[in-house]
C-alpha cells in the first residue's frame, strides 16, 4: 500500500515501468544515475517502509535487535533496511509471538524496512544434524532437541508472520567449496523451492519474496539457474551460495556473470558480503545491495573499520592515543571519544563495544553513500581509485582478484 | 584557594525525618548544584554502564554529580598523567562534577591487602596497592571536582573486632590528615573539595569518635562508610547513623556508601542522609530485573488509582520473587539476589506481555519497548537487554529521588513510605 502511494509520487517518465512493477508487488525501483563505465548503478529502490538507497549496506539484527545499538541510534545513523534471521526468530521468540506484537517491525520497534532470511543457511551453518530433503531442511532444535521441517512452505509461513519488506526463498544452500553432483541438484531443488515459496506467499501485496541464484562456482550452473528464475515474477534477485571461503577469483567471477544476467529493472542483492573493498568492486560488478555480520561482530572485538582498514582499538599502541578511531569521521562515537578512552573502557564496561560498533555501522553506511554519490556524479571510477589507494599503502598491495575484476569492468588502477 | 566552594543550604530539616536541600557551588565555576536527599550518577570509568551518551542522553533529569572510582581509573594513571587534562575531559564528559570515591560500590573487594600504609584496590589488571602518595598522585591526575580521603573500611565483615574495629578509625584519620597535607600544598587541586571517612563499624563508641575527629578537619564532607548493604541489619543502620551525624555540622552534606536500596535508602534518610550512590539500578540491570515499585503519591486521583492490584497475579509475583525482604532483614549477604522491588524479565510470564515495564513510565525504553521484547532480548542474550535496563532502572530510581523530595517538601514522607514499602504489590496492576 505504502509502496503505491510511492509510486504516485514518481516523476511521469518513468511511469509506464514502475506501474507494472507496482502491481506485481510493493516495491519500486528507480534508477538514479548508471556509471558509464563500470556496471555499477545508483537507484531509490521503494520498500513498504520507506525509500532505500542503493548500493546499500544492510546491518545484521539477527535476534530482532542490532547488538547493543536502539532502533533511534539506528535510525540516526541513517539505515534505511536493516536484517533479521528467520531461523533465530522463528525459535524465538517464534512465529506466533512475532504476528501479535505486530510483526518483527512491532515486536522491536523498528520503523523502517526489514528484510528477513529463509532460514536455511544457519540451520546448515550451525545445526550438526541438519539433512535435506526435497520436502525441506530436518534438524533437531538445539532448545529442545525436537524434530522440526523447514519447507519453503514452512520459512515463508513464518517470514510472513515476521512481516518483513523483503522475504528470502528457501534455497539449498551448499559450500561454496563443495564441487560435483550435490552443487547442481542444490541449484535444480533451489528453483523449485522457488516456485513453492511464491506458491506460499500470503502477502504478496505488502511482503517482497527475493529469489537466490544459486550454481556454485560453475558458470553454466550459475547460467541455467539466472535462465530459470528470471523466468519467474519476482521483485528481486539475490546472488547466494557465495562468500562462504571460496577463492576470491570464483566469487567475482560468479558476481559479474549473475549481474549480467539479472533484469535491470530489479534490485541486486549479493549476500553475506560486507568488507569494504569488497563492497566497492561488487557496486562496480552491478550489485545493489549487501549484507554482513563482519562490521558488528567485529567491532565487539574492538576492531574499528576505518579507511586504511581496521584499528584494534584494544591493542596496547592505543592506550595513550589521543584521536579519535577516525578524526575524519561525524559518528557520536568519533566526536567524543579518543581511541585511549575507548582502549580503556574495554576493560570496564560493555559500552566500549556499543561505541565501536556505532562506529563501525556509521563507517559502511557512509561508505555507501560516497559510492553512490559518486555514481550520482559520474565520478566513481575516480572514487575507486582514491578509495584502494587509501586502504592500501602500496600498489603492490592490491588484491588481485579486485584488480582483475575491476578491469573488467574497464576500471584500470595505476 | 579558588573562589567556589561547595556549600549546602538546607531549605527543611525534619528532626527524625530528614534534610531537605541543595547542594550549591558545585565543579571548577560554581554552577553547578545538586538536590538532596539525592543520589550520584555511578559510572563505570565515566561510563554509565551499557550507556553511550546517546542512551544516557534520553533520560531527564539526570543528577549533576557523576562517580567514578579509583578502582577503575588506577591501573590507567600513566596515560591520564599523560593527558594531563583530567578524567572529565578524558572520558568526553563534557558538562558534570566529577566524584571521584576509592572502591566501585557494587563490586566489593576482597579484605585482608590493608595496611598501616596503604589500602588496595581492584582493576581489571588485578590489584593495586595505594599509599597516601600515590592516592594523591591520582588525584591530581584525575581533577575531579571532589573526592572521598583515603580510608580503610575493612570493617564490615561479621566479628570485626573491636581491636579491628578501632584500628580503622584511626588510620582513616591518619590518612585523612597526610591527604589533606598534600590536598593543600598541591596547586593541581585547587578548589577541588575532599570528603572525610568516617569508619566505626557496628561500634556506637567508635563511629562517634571517627565522626567528631573527621568534623575537626577541613572538609567539604563526610563519606559514611562501612554500613553497606550485607554489612549490618537497617536497625542498627539507623541507631548507628542518627547518632553519628549528631556530632556532624549541619551545613555539610553527608554521603552513605554501599546502600542503595529504596526501603534502606527512605529509612536513612530520616536518619539523616544527604547523598547516595546509585549503583543499585546498576545491579537491578545486571540480574535482568526492572525497578517497578511505586513511589506515586500524587493526590491526583487518575494517577494514583492507576495500579488496583489484581489478587491472581500478585500470588504469582510472591511465588518467584521469593521471601519478601521486610525492612530490617539481615538476608542481604548477596547482592546479587533479587529484591522485592524488582521483577524478572526472564520469567516466562513476560514472554507475551505487551506492557511497557512500567505503565505511564516517560522513559525511552518504556515509550519504545515491551515487557515481551525485554524477555526476548534475556533469554536470547543480548546486549540491548542491559541497555534498556539500565535506561529504565535509572530513570525509575531517580524518579523515586525526585518523590523522596517532593514528600519532604510537603510533609508527605509517611505516605511515601507506605506507598514504597507496601506498593510492591501493585506490579502487575
Amino acid at each position: 500500500m505504502a509502496a503505491a502511494i510511492e509510486c504516485g509520487a514518481d516523476s511521469e517518465n518513468n511511469m509506464s515501468l514502475k506501474k507494472a512493477v507496482c502491481e506485481a508487488s510493493p516495491l519500486a525501483l528507480r534508477i538514479i544515475a548508471e556509471c558509464p563505465v563500470t556496471k555499477a548503478r545508483a537507484c531509490d529502490l521503494t520498500l513498504p517502509h520507506c525509500v532505500v538507497s542503493t548500493p546499500v549496506f544492510m546491518p545484521v539484527g539477527t535476534q530482532g535487535t542490532l547488538k547493543g545499538i536502539t532502533v533511534d541510534q539506528l535510525e540516526g545513523l541513517g539505515c534505511q533496511i536493516c536484517l533479521g534471521n528467520t531461523y533465530h526468530l522463528g525459535m524465538r521468540p517464534g512465529p506466533d509471538l512475532i504476528e501479535e506484537a505486530k510483526g518483527l517491525h512491532g515486536f522491536m520497534n523498528w520503523k523502517r524496512n526489514l528484510l528477513t532470511d529463509s532460514g536455511g543457511f544457519q540451520m546448515v551453518s550451525l545445526v550438526e544434524l541438519s539433512e535435506v530433503t526435497e520436502e525441506g531442511v530436518k534438524f533437531k532444535s538445539p532448545y529442545d532437541g525436537k524434530e522440526i521441517l523447514l519447507s519453503p512452505e514452512k520459512s515463508i509461513s513464518i517470514q510472513n508472520s515476521l512481516g518483513s519488506d523483503i522475504m528470502m526463498q528457501l534455497d539449498d544452500v551448499v559450500s561454496s567449496t563443495v564441487t560435483g553432483p550435490r552443487v547442481e541438484e542444490a541449484m535444480h531443488r533451489s528453483i523449485r523451492w522457488l516456485d513453492r515459496c511464491i506458491a506460499a506467499n500470503k502477502n504478496p501485496d505488502k511482503q517482497n519474496l527475493f529469489a537466490i541464484i544459486q550454481g556454485g562456482l560453475n558458470a553454466e550452473l550459475r547460467k541455467t539457474c539466472l535462465d530459470e528464475m528470471t523466468q519467474r515474477d519476482v521483485p528481486g534477485f539475490a546472488i547466494g551460495g557465495l562468500s562462504g571461503g571460496e577463492e576470491k577469483d570464483d566469487f567475482w567471477r560468479m558476481v559479474t556473470l549473475s549481474t549480467d544476467h539479472l533484469p535491470r529493472d530489479k534490485p541486486r542483492y549479493l549476500m553475506g558480503v560486507g568488507y569494504a573493498v569488497d563492497l566497492v568492486v561488487c557496486v562496480a560488478l552491478g550489485c545493489d545491495m549487501f549484507d554482513c555480520v563482519f562490521p558488528t561482530r567485529t567491532a565487539r572485538f574492538g576492531s574499528a573499520l576505518v579507511p586504511w582498514g581496521s584499528l584494534q582499538v584494544k591493542h596496547k599502541q592505543y592506550a595513550k592515543d589521543f584521536q579519535p578511531i577516525d578524526p575524519d569521521c561525524q559518528c557520536p562515537t568519533c566526536k567524543r571519544h579518543s581511541r585511549a578512552y575507548l582502549h580503556a573502557l574495554f576493560k570496564s564496561d560493555t559500552a566500549a563495544m556499543h561505541h565501536v560498533t556505532i562506529h563501525n555501522i556509521a563507517y559502511q553506511l557512509t561508505l555507501m553513500r560516497s559510492v553512490r554519490q559518486s555514481i550520482v556524479e559520474g565520478r566513481f571510477p575516480e572514487f575507486i581509485r582514491t578509495f584502494m589507494k587509501r586502504l592500501f599503502s602500496s600498489r603492490e598491495q592490491y588484491p588481485s582478484w579486485a584488480v582483475d575484476a575491476l578491469a573488467s569492468v574497464n576500471i584500470t588502477l595505476e | 584557594m579558588a573562589g567556589s566552594r561547595m556549600r549546602l543550604e538546607l531549605n527543611r530539616v525534619i528532626q527524625g525525618g530528614g534534610r531537605l536541600g541543595v547542594l550549591k557551588g558545585l565543579g571548577r565555576t560554581g554552577q553547578h548544584s545538586l538536590e538532596i536527599p539525592g543520589c550520584l550518577l555511578y559510572t563505570h570509568f565515566g561510563t554509565v554502564p551499557h550507556l553511550t551518551q546517546d542512551t544516557l542522553q534520553t533520560l531527564s533529569d539526570l543528577p549533576s554529580v557523576t562517580q567514578v572510582t579509583l578502582s577503575n581509573i588506577a591501573e590507567h594513571q600513566e596515560v591520564l598523567e599523560e593527558f594531563k587534562d583530567g578524567f572529565w575531559k578524558f572520558a568526553g564528559l563534557h558538562d558534570t562534577v566529577l566524584y571521584c570515591s576509592l572502591h566501585d560500590p557494587a563490586a566489593p573487594s576482597p579484605t585482608g591487602y590493608t595496611t598501616n600504609k596503604t589500602v588496595s584496590v581492584w582493576g581489571s589488571g588485578g590489584r593495586i596497592e595505594l599509599t597516601v602518595d600515590k592516592f594523591m598522585a591520582l588525584q591530581k591526575t584525575v581533577k575531579p571536582d571532589w573526592y572521598q580521603s583515603m580510608a580503610d573500611g575493612e570493617t564490615w565483615q561479621n566479628n570485626t573486632s573491636r581491636k579491628r574495629v578501632r584500628k580503622s578509625v584511626d588510620r582513616t584519620l591518619a590518612h585523612l590528615d597526610e591527604c589533606l597535607l598534600v590536598h593543600q600544598k598541591s596547586k593541581e587541586l585547587e578548589g577541588v573539595e575532599v570528603f572525610g571517612v568516617l569508619e566505626g563499624g557496628d561500634i556506637l563508641e567508635e563511629r562517634l569518635r571517627s565522626a567528631r575527629e573527621t568534623a575537626k578537619r577541613p572538609v567539604a564532607g563526610f563519606c559514611l562508610d562501612g554500613l553497606q548493604t550485607g554489612a549490618i541489619d537497617q536497625d542498627l543502620r539507623t541507631q548507628l547513623i542518627t547518632a553519628l551525624t549528631k556530632e556532624l555540622p549541619e551545613d555539610k552534606p553527608r554521603l552513605l556508601q554501599g546502600v542503595g536500596r529504596p526501603d534502606e535508602v527512605l529509612a536513612c534518610v530520616e536518619a539523616g542522609v544527604d547523598l547516595f550512590e546509585s549503583f543499585f539500578p546498576f545491579q537491578v540491570t545486571e540480574r535482568g530485573c526492572a525497578l517497578v515499585f511505586s513511589f506515586d503519591i500524587s493526590p491526583d486521583p487518575e494517577r494514583a488509582g492507576r495500579a488496583p492490584p489484581k489478587v491472581l497475579e500478585l500470588d504469582k509475583e510472591r511465588d518467584t520473587a521469593g521471601e519478601r525482604q521486610q525492612n530490617g532483614d539481615l538476608n542481604l549477604d548477596d547482592q546479587t539476589q533479587m529484591t522485592s522491588f524488582e521483577i524478572s524479565l526472564k520469567d516466562k510470564r513476560y514472554h507475551d506481555d505487551f506492557r511497557p515495564l512500567v505503565e505511564g513510565c516517560g522513559c525511552y525504553c518504556c515509550k519504545n519497548h515491551q515487557r515481551a521484547y525485554l524477555h526476548h532480548l534475556l533469554v536470547t542474550n543480548e546486549l540491548l537487554a542491559g541497555v534498556l535496563l539500565m535506561i529504565h532502572n535509572t530513570a525509575h530510581y531517580h524518579g523515586f529521588f525526585g518523590a523522596l523530595r517532593d514528600a519532604l517538601a510537603t510533609d508527605k514522607l509517611d505516605l511515601l513510605k507506605r506507598r514504597v514499602l507496601r506498593g510492591r504489590e501493585d506490579f502487575e496492576g
